[in-house]
């Protein structure tokens, strides 16, 4: 069994309002895997499903291959998108108390809170109430609180909101580490470039529709357009970029290079070599640049939402 | 996994930790017993306000009435015209004149009285002088008619019927009264406690979904366990509460009484006096003695056991409606219009109470109203003193235990849904679709 968490056709009403129309997703183990797509697309309420939090209407949910049951909770951590810790209440306290609802004995707990406090240098927190924590402090004890237990599979939505960029990033190594141990993780946002720093999997979903989902470079190779950064130095710069559009599709580029003279995106045909094009370059001028372009991850959002 | 043991301790701690949750376990006693204080103060230094009273008595049969009492004096005033008395009396800043004008005809004495006075005298004032005078008014027109005062005195009879059952319990007014208080007691003490600790549970449900910590609560347990937590949790924070209330009050009370001693028995002389006579007086005593009997006589065990059904039933079926109702919301201003539906029946059952248990504890009415299960826990508690058979007591609570499962299936079907809607107020039509969801 590869997958650690498997959707099969899950789908939710609420009353008339649908929110998830048979969604099927396979979450393979010890990758990290990017719940993408709009606002109000279902990703929550897909999330929710697999926390047992609401029921799917029909489908099954499978958690290394068994059925989901109330008893997989400890094998769940969830970093949900609304925050929220007992404001009055002291983070020591707080966290040993979320740690026992996720099945830690309160000796168990408190160890690994210790290792996590001293890890993230925060050890005189322990009587501090979490109103007087600042958002960012408050975010670290909810991380350390959903990932204490161990488990097996992590939820985050949306990890990074709220912290600066040096503890978004402490966090970022922080799940890589969880994932070299062993863990896989489910990772929803909108912030793009994390999702090409992280993800190696993801699923797009749209108006509660699954639109899209794979390896992430699978999809890479997909979404690609045969197109080619091109930088050109030459004396003629106009009869060498007339040349090039009379045999092949020129769009404008805007890349950053050192003094090129020519600067060009080109598309292929599919059927077309790039071999054939860079000959028919070298034959017009001298290339100093030479990439296709594989489409982003948030060309490719975009361009799913768009489409569909 | 069972985490309800879990989330009652939390819950419990975090009340009764709480800064104001202590302030005002130990504040409340406090500020009752001050206010009591304050009352017995005030009245104390209205009653200090004294008066002086000019009485002109036409006929001058009535002069010997005033007795000078407490702050209260009188002079009488002989030989003046009406005209001249009133002058003085308010040249004199006195509080008033009473004017008793005689009467032309013989079998009247008296045709007109009158209290001319700036102030305002309390009614109680004016119905004591009214007194007064009509009971000399009666005593000299017996006296013209040939009556002898001091037989009537003596023919003057004072009976209490005794009540007795036919197995030979003697039960008297006075056990009616016992019956009464213990029934109201029990009956008003529920109603506060849903009231005060029914608000308290919505209030933290309320505070759950606005930190938002909510959802990461749910993904760990069942909502149902929540909430169950929550309503068992408060209402033993809300019992520790009350306890310390209790007791810290009959302390405060008794402390006030030893210290303030003097100036409050000074205030009960009237009563004591009465008591006193009463202690002295054989039939009195006996009265007393009965009273003990017929508290030794209520159905104590009954009442005892029939009071923690009653009262833990009866709590969790309100409570259970209060989550629900702070799970439907995001703050507690939009609670106003959920809350309606929960206070009237429990109004009802207070009224109910009141008026019918009094009238007839096992008349139609309360009979019925202490079986319907939104007013059972009141209406039954204050019916049981004057004894209910048990399968009344069992039925009405095997309804209220049903009720009980029901409402917690239905507020925890509007908890499931409501704790995870943020934003906008729900409408009735749209807590009816959460329960279908």
């Amino acid at each position: 069994m590869n997958n650690l968490l498997v959707a099969d056709s899950v789908s939710k009403h609420y009353g008339s309002f649908r929110a998830l129309n048979d969604v099927s997703i396979a979450v393979p183990k010890g990758s990290i895997f990017g719940l993408l797509g709009p606002n109000g697309a279902g990703k929550t309420t897909l999330i929710r499903i697999v926390n047992q939090i609401t029921m799917p209407d029909t489908g099954r949910v499978f958690l290394d291959g068994e059925n989901l049951r109330p008893e997989h909770i400890k094998n769940i951590g969830y970093l949900p998108e609304e925050r929220g810790l007992y404001k009055s209440m002291k983070v020591g306290e707080q966290a040993l108390y979320l740690a026992q609802l996720k099945g830690m004995t309160k000796q168990d707990a408190r160890k690994r809170l210790n290792y996590w406090f001293d890890k993230l240098d925060i050890g005189d927190w322990w009587n501090k109430k979490i109103q007087e924590l600042s958002k960012g402090q408050a975010q670290k004890i909810q991380f350390i609180v959903t990932v204490l237990h161990r488990p097996k599979l992590l939820i985050f939505d949306e990890p990074f909101s709220g912290f600066d960029p040096i503890n978004a990033n402490l966090i970022k190594d922080e799940i890589l580490q969880l994932r070299e141990d062993g863990a896989t993780v489910i990772f929803s946002t909108h912030r793009m470039e994390s999702v090409e720093e992280l993800c190696d999997h993801i699923a797009l979903i749209h108006k509660s529709n699954k639109v899209l989902d794979g390896k992430l470079t699978d999809i890479k190779r997909q979404h690609k357009t045969n197109t080619f950064e091109v930088g050109l130095q030459t004396d003629t710069i106009d009869s060498v970029t007339n040349a090039i559009k009379e045999k092949f599709k020129v769009l404008p580029a805007t890349f950053k290079n050192l003094n090129d003279d020519v600067k060009l995106n080109i598309k292929l045909d599919a059927h077309d070599n790039p071999n054939d094009l860079l000959r028919f370059l070298t034959s017009k001028a001298e290339v100093h640049h030479f990439v296709e372009v594989i489409p982003s991850a948030n060309d490719i959002f975009i361009q799913t939402v768009k489409n569909n | 996994m069972n985490h309800l043991p879990l989330i009652t301790k939390r819950e419990y701690l975090n009340k009764v930790r709480n800064k104001s949750f202590i302030i005002m376990t130990f504040l409340s006693p406090l500020i009752m017993v001050a206010l009591v204080a304050v009352v017995v103060y005030l009245s104390q230094l209205n009653n200090d306000k004294e008066r002086h009273i000019s009485v002109l008595d036409e006929t001058g049969m009535l002069s010997d009435i005033f007795e000078d009492k407490d702050q209260t004096t009188y002079s009488i005033l002989t030989g003046t015209s009406l005209e001249i008395a009133k002058e003085l009396v308010e040249s004199k800043e006195e509080f008033g004149l009473l004017h008793i004008q005689k009467s032309d005809e013989s079998e009247n004495v008296v045709s007109n009285i009158s209290f001319y006075t700036n102030d305002s005298p309390s009614i109680g004032m004016i119905s004591g002088l009214e007194r007064k005078i009509e009971k000399k008014l009666s005593d000299i027109k017996l006296k013209n008619d040939g009556v002898d005062i001091s037989m009537i005195k003596a023919a003057e009879t004072n009976i209490t019927i005794m009540q007795e059952t036919f197995s030979g319990e003697k039960t008297s007014k006075l056990d009616g009264y016992l019956k009464l208080g213990f029934g109201g007691a029990a009956g008003y003490l529920l109603f506060m406690f849903i009231i005060i600790y029914g608000n308290m549970i919505m209030r933290s449900i309320i505070e759950e979904k606005t930190s938002r910590i909510i959802e990461v609560i749910i993904s760990s347990v069942k909502p149902i366990q929540l909430m169950l937590g929550k309503i068992i949790g408060t209402s033993l924070a809300g019992i520790t509460q009350f306890t310390i209330w209790v007791v810290l009050g009959s302390v405060l009370m008794l402390v006030m009484t030893t210290i303030f001693g003097i100036s409050l028995s000074e205030l009960q002389t009237p009563q004591q006096e009465i008591v006193n006579q009463a202690m002295q007086n054989p039939d009195v005593a006996n009265e007393m003695q009965r009273a003990v009997q017929s508290f030794l006589n209520l159905p104590l065990i009954n009442l005892v056991v029939a009071f923690l059904f009653f009262f833990v039933g009866g709590f969790l079926l309100y409570s259970s409606l209060y989550a629900a109702v702070g799970a439907a919301v995001d703050n507690e201003t939009d609670t106003q219009q959920f809350m309606m539906p929960i206070i009237m029946p429990l109004i009802l059952a207070v009224y109910v109470g009141i008026f019918t248990v009094i009238d007839d504890p096992h008349g139609t009415v309360s009979t019925v109203f202490s079986f319907i299960p939104f007013t059972s826990p009141v209406v039954m508690l204050m019916r049981i003193p004057f004894g209910v058979p048990l399968w009344q007591q069992i039925l009405s609570f095997v309804i209220l235990a049903g009720t009980f499962v029901f409402t917690v299936w239905f507020a925890a079907k509007i908890y499931r849904v409501g704790i995870l809607m943020y934003g906008k107020k729900p409408s009735y039509k749209e807590l009816y679709k959460w329960i279908k969801y």
